[in-house]
C-alpha cells in the first residue's frame, strides 16, 4: 500500500505558513498599505496631524515638468546600464566558459564587484572620474573641457551608470556563467565536429538554451536599476548637475527625507511600484513568448 | 515547572529590589542631545558634554553625533514620532520655521524661567537672537554654533598686482580678478554652485544689500510668503558671477571634481573664496606652507549701504514629552552651554563665535583674537554687527528651505551650463521654489508662525 503524507486539515496547513505570512505582512503589505495611505492625504513632518487630499499628490507630482525629467532619467539610466552590464557579463562568461587560458582567476575576480556596497564602489568611481585629480583628468589633459560632470548632465549620468554596469557585470557573469556551464557539452562538441565556429555555435546552440537566463537577468536588472541605484547617486552626483541624473529612487529621497514632503514621497513611490510592476508585466508578456523553456 | 516558577520569583525580587535601590542610590539623571556634528567637531562636543557632565552631579547628558544636521532633524522626527524623542536637539539655522510649526518642542524661554535660570536675552547679538526668536522676540532655541560667511583672501597673490587690502566692492572684485588672472594666476576665485552655496551666494548677498529673499519680510510675517530673488540685485550678482566664470576669473571648485574651494584656497590653487568662518581653523590647518592670507566681510556692490550679514549654524531646541527631571537637567546644560567661559572652549576648539555679547567680550579680554591662528575671526562679528538687523536681514523664515536650497543648486548649475539664460533659471528657481511653499502651507492649514 502506498503511504502518503496528506494534511486531514487545511488549517495546519496555514500554520506552517503563518510566519512567513507575518513576515510578509509586516515588511511588505503593512509598510505599502502605510504608503498608500499617505499618498492620499497630507502628513504633517512631525505627526500633528493629517489631510486627506484624494489623488492631489499625484496629480501635483504628475503636472511637474522635473517629475517627467526624473522619470525619463531613470529609463534611460535603466535601459543603458542594463543594457551594458548584461552584454559585457555575457562576453566575460562565454570566454572564460571556452576555458582560456587564466578563465579559472576570472571566474573568481569578476564576482567580486557585486560584493561591494554601492557607496563604497561609488566614493571609488567618483574619484576614478573626478575630471582634476582622478584617472579621467588625463583625459583632461589631452582634450580640455572633454570631461566635465560637475556641469555637463550626460557626462554624470555616464559616470552612474558606469559605476552601476561595474556592478552588476559581476552579479550577472554568476548566472550567465552557471548557464553555459550547464549546456551539455555533447552537444558543443557534436556541433565543432560538424564544422561550426565559435560564433556561430554561440548563436545557434549556446544562446538560444541561455534564453531563460537572460530573461531572468533582464527582469532583476531593470528593476534594482530603478532601486539599487539609489547608493551611487547619492555618493557621485547628488541628483545633479542641474537634476540631469535626480533618478526616481533618489528624487523619493530627496522629497521625503531632506524636503520632509512625507505624502509626496509616498505617492512617488507609489508610482514607482506601479512602473515597475508595468514594465515586468511587458516583459513576461512580450519577450517571454521568445524564451525556450528546456 | 517549579524551576520556572523559582525563576519568575528570582525575576520578580530582582525586579523588586533594583526598584527599591534606584532612590537609594540618587543616579544622576540621564537625557539624550542629539547632534549633526561630525569628525573634529563631534569631538568638541562629547568634550563640551564631559565638561557639564563632570561640573555637576544630579545630570548627565548623553550626547549622539546623528552624523549631519539633515539626517538629525530626519532621525529626530523618526524618533517623535515614535515617542523616543532626545530631550535636547540641534536644528539647523534653515530648520528653524519647521521646527516652529511641529509643536514638538518646549519652548527655551519658558524652560529657563520654569526653572529659575535668569539669562539676558538682549546679551545675544541682534543678528543671531532674531534668527531664531518669533516674530514678538521670544526665544524658542537656543542658538549653539554660529557662523557667518566671509571672504578668504590670499595675501601674497594680491601683493603681486599691488593690492595690500582685500577689495570692498563687487566692482574691485572684477578688476582684482582680471589682474589676478593677467598675472598668470589660473584660479583669480573659486566658487561652487551645489545647494550648501544658497548661504553665501543668494542668503548672505540678499542681507548684505538688504534685498528680500521672499515676500512677508523673508516669510516672518506669514506662511504665504513667496520668493522673489528673480527681481533683486541678486539678478545682477549671478549675471557677474556667470561673465566671470565665462572669462575665466571664476572656476567651480567642488569635491566631485576633485577638490573643493577651501581645499583649493589653502593649497594655493585659488585665491579668493566665500566660505563660513568655521572653515578658518581648516585653511590655518591645512594652508601650504608660509602662505599669507586673510579674510574679509564679503564685498558689496559699489553705493550700497552695508546691511548685517546672516546668522549661519544650529541652535538648540528642547522637545516635549520629557518628564520634568530631564527639562531641569536640560535647563541646567543650556545654562552651561551659555556661560561665556563655553564660550571661549567652544570659540577655541572650533571655527564658531560667540553668540553672545558677555562671551565675545570675555574672549577679548582674554587676548584671544590676538593669538595667532584665531586672529581675524573677529571680523565675523563686525560682519554680523554692522548694523541693527532690519526687516529682511533678521533671516529667512521659510517652510521646507532645504529643497529651496536644492533647487538654488539645480537652477545655477542650469545657468553655469549654458542651458537657461540667468533671468530664465532664477524665474525658474522662483517657480519651483513658490511650490515648495505653497506645498508647505497646505500642510500646515489655518496655522500660523509664532
Amino acid at each position: 500500500m502506498e503511504k502518503r503524507v496528506t494534511f486531514s486539515k487545511w488549517t495546519i496547513g496555514i500554520l506552517f505558513a503563518v510566519p512567513q505570512l507575518i513576515l510578509i505582512f509586516t515588511f511588505f503589505y503593512w509598510p505599502a498599505g502605510q504608503a498608500v495611505y499617505w499618498s492620499l492625504t497630507l502628513q504633517q513632518p512631525w505627526g500633528g496631524g493629517n489631510i486627506w487630499v484624494g489623488l492631489d499628490n499625484f496629480r501635483s507630482i504628475l503636472s511637474n515638468a522635473s517629475y517627467w525629467d526624473s522619470i525619463t532619467a531613470s529609463m534611460i539610466f535603466a535601459g543603458i546600464s542594463t543594457g551594458l552590464a548584461m552584454t559585457i557579463a555575457l562576453v566575460l562568461a562565454a570566454l572564460t566558459d571556452r576555458q582560456l587560458a587564466g578563465s579559472w582567476l576570472y571566474r573568481v575576480v569578476l564576482i567580486w564587484p557585486y560584493g561591494i556596497a554601492a557607496p563604497a564602489l561609488a566614493l571609488a568611481f567618483r574619484f576614478i572620474l573626478a575630471p582634476e585629480a582622478g584617472f579621467m583628468a588625463v583625459v583632461n589633459q589631452v582634450w580640455p573641457g572633454f570631461w566635465d560632470p560637475g556641469l555637463d548632465g550626460t557626462d554624470a549620468m555616464a559616470s552612474i551608470i558606469i559605476a552601476f554596469s561595474w556592478k552588476y557585470v559581476g552579479y550577472n557573469f554568476i548566472f550567465f556563467l552557471a548557464a553555459f556551464q550547464a549546456i551539455p557539452r555533447s552537444l558543443i562538441e557534436a556541433a565543432a565536429m560538424d564544422g561550426s565556429g565559435v560564433i556561430r555555435r554561440f548563436w545557434d546552440i549556446q544562446f538560444p538554451l541561455i534564453t531563460p537566463t537572460i530573461f531572468f537577468l533582464l527582469v532583476i536588472n531593470i528593476t534594482e536599476s530603478f532601486q539599487d541605484s539609489f547608493g551611487i547617486v547619492d555618493i557621485m552626483t547628488a541628483g545633479g548637475p542641474a537634476n540631469a541624473t535626480n533618478l526616481m529612487v533618489y528624487k523619493i529621497y530627496s522629497d521625503g527625507f531632506k524636503g520632509l514632503d512625507y505624502s509626496g514621497a509616498a505617492a512617488q513611490s507609489i508610482i514607482l511600484m506601479l512602473l515597475i510592476i508595468a514594465l515586468t508585466i511587458v516583459q513576461f508578456r512580450f519577450i517571454e513568448r521568445r524564451v525556450h523553456y528546456r | 515547572m517549579t524551576i520556572i516558577k523559582r525563576g519568575f520569583a528570582a525575576l520578580a525580587a530582582g525586579a523588586l529590589s533594583t526598584a527599591l535601590a534606584i532612590p537609594a542610590f540618587a543616579e544622576p539623571v540621564k537625557f539624550d542631545f542629539w547632534f549633526g556634528l561630525s569628525g573634529d567637531l563631534a569631538r568638541v562636543v562629547d568634550t563640551l558634554c564631559k565638561n557639564f557632565n563632570d561640573s555637576q552631579k544630579d545630570y548627565q547628558v548623553v550626547c549622539t553625533s546623528q552624523g549631519n544636521y539633515d539626517a538629525t532633524l530626519q532621525n529626530t522626527i523618526a524618533a517623535f514620532r515614535a515617542g523616543k524623542q532626545p530631550t535636547v536637539v540641534q536644528v539647523y539655522d534653515v530648520g528653524t520655521a519647521t521646527m516652529m510649526l511641529s509643536g514638538a518642542y518646549k519652548p527655551a524661554d519658558k524652560l529657563m524661567e520654569e526653572n529659575g535660570y535668569k539669562i539676558d536675552y538682549s546679551d545675544y547679538f541682534p543678528g543671531i537672537a532674531r534668527y531664531y526668536a518669533t516674530s514678538k522676540g521670544e526665544m524658542l532655541s537656543f542658538p549653539f554654533n554660529s557662523s557667518t560667511a566671509l571672504m578668504y583672501w590670499n595675501k601674497d597673490a594680491f601683493a603681486k598686482i599691488g593690492k595690500t587690502e582685500a577689495p570692498k566692492t563687487w566692482e574691485d572684485v572684477a578688476a582684482d580678478l582680471k589682474a589676478l588672472k593677467d598675472a598668470g594666476y589660473d584660479c583669480p576665485m573659486a566658487i561652487n554652485i551645489s545647494a550648501n552655496e544658497s548661504w553665501q551666494l543668494m542668503e548672505q548677498f540678499s542681507a548684505l544689500h538688504n534685498q528680500p529673499i521672499a515676500t512677508k519680510n523673508n516669510g516672518y510675517d506669514g506662511l504665504d510668503a513667496r520668493l522673489e530673488v528673480n527681481k533683486t540685485k541678486f539678478v545682477q550678482y549671478v549675471t557677474d558671477l556667470k561673465k566671470w566664470y565665462d572669462a575665466g576669473l571664476v572656476k567651480i571648485k567642488s569635491k566631485d571634481l576633485g577638490q573643493d574651494m577651501v581645499q583649493a584656497f589653502a593649497t594655493g590653487t585659488c585665491q579668493l573664496i566665500l566660505t563660513s568662518v568655521g572653515d578658518h581653523g581648516t585653511v590655518g590647518r591645512t594652508q601650504k606652507e608660509g602662505m599669507k592670507w586673510d579674510v574679509a566681510e564679503l564685498p558689496v556692490y559699489a553705493g550700497t549701504e552695508r546691511k548685517n550679514s546672516l546668522v549661519g549654524g544650529a541652535s538648540l531646541w528642547v522637545l516635549s514629552g520629557k518628564s520634568d527631571a530631564e527639562y531641569k537637567g536640560a535647563a541646567a546644560f543650556l545654562n552651561f552651554i551659555h556661560d561665556p567661559k563655553t564660550a571661549l572652549f567652544w570659540s577655541t576648539n572650533t571655527g564658531y563665535i560667540p553668540v553672545t555679547k558677555s562671551g565675545f567680550d570675555f574672549m577679548k579680554s582674554d587676548g584671544f583674537y590676538d593669538k595667532a591662528p584665531y586672529k581675524g575671526r573677529e571680523v565675523a562679528i563686525a560682519s554680523l554687527t554692522a548694523s541693527e538687523p532690519t526687516e529682511i536681514t533678521r533671516g529667512i523664515r521659510l517652510g521646507n528651505f532645504t529643497q529651496i536650497r536644492a533647487e538654488f543648486g539645480t537652477q545655477m548649475q542650469a545657468i553655469f551650463a549654458n542651458k537657461v539664460s540667468v533671468q530664465e533659471g532664477l524665474d525658474a528657481l522662483v517657480k519651483n521654489g513658490d511650490a515648495i511653499l505653497e506645498r508647505f502651507q497646505q500642510t500646515y492649514p489655518g496655522k500660523t508662525l509664532p
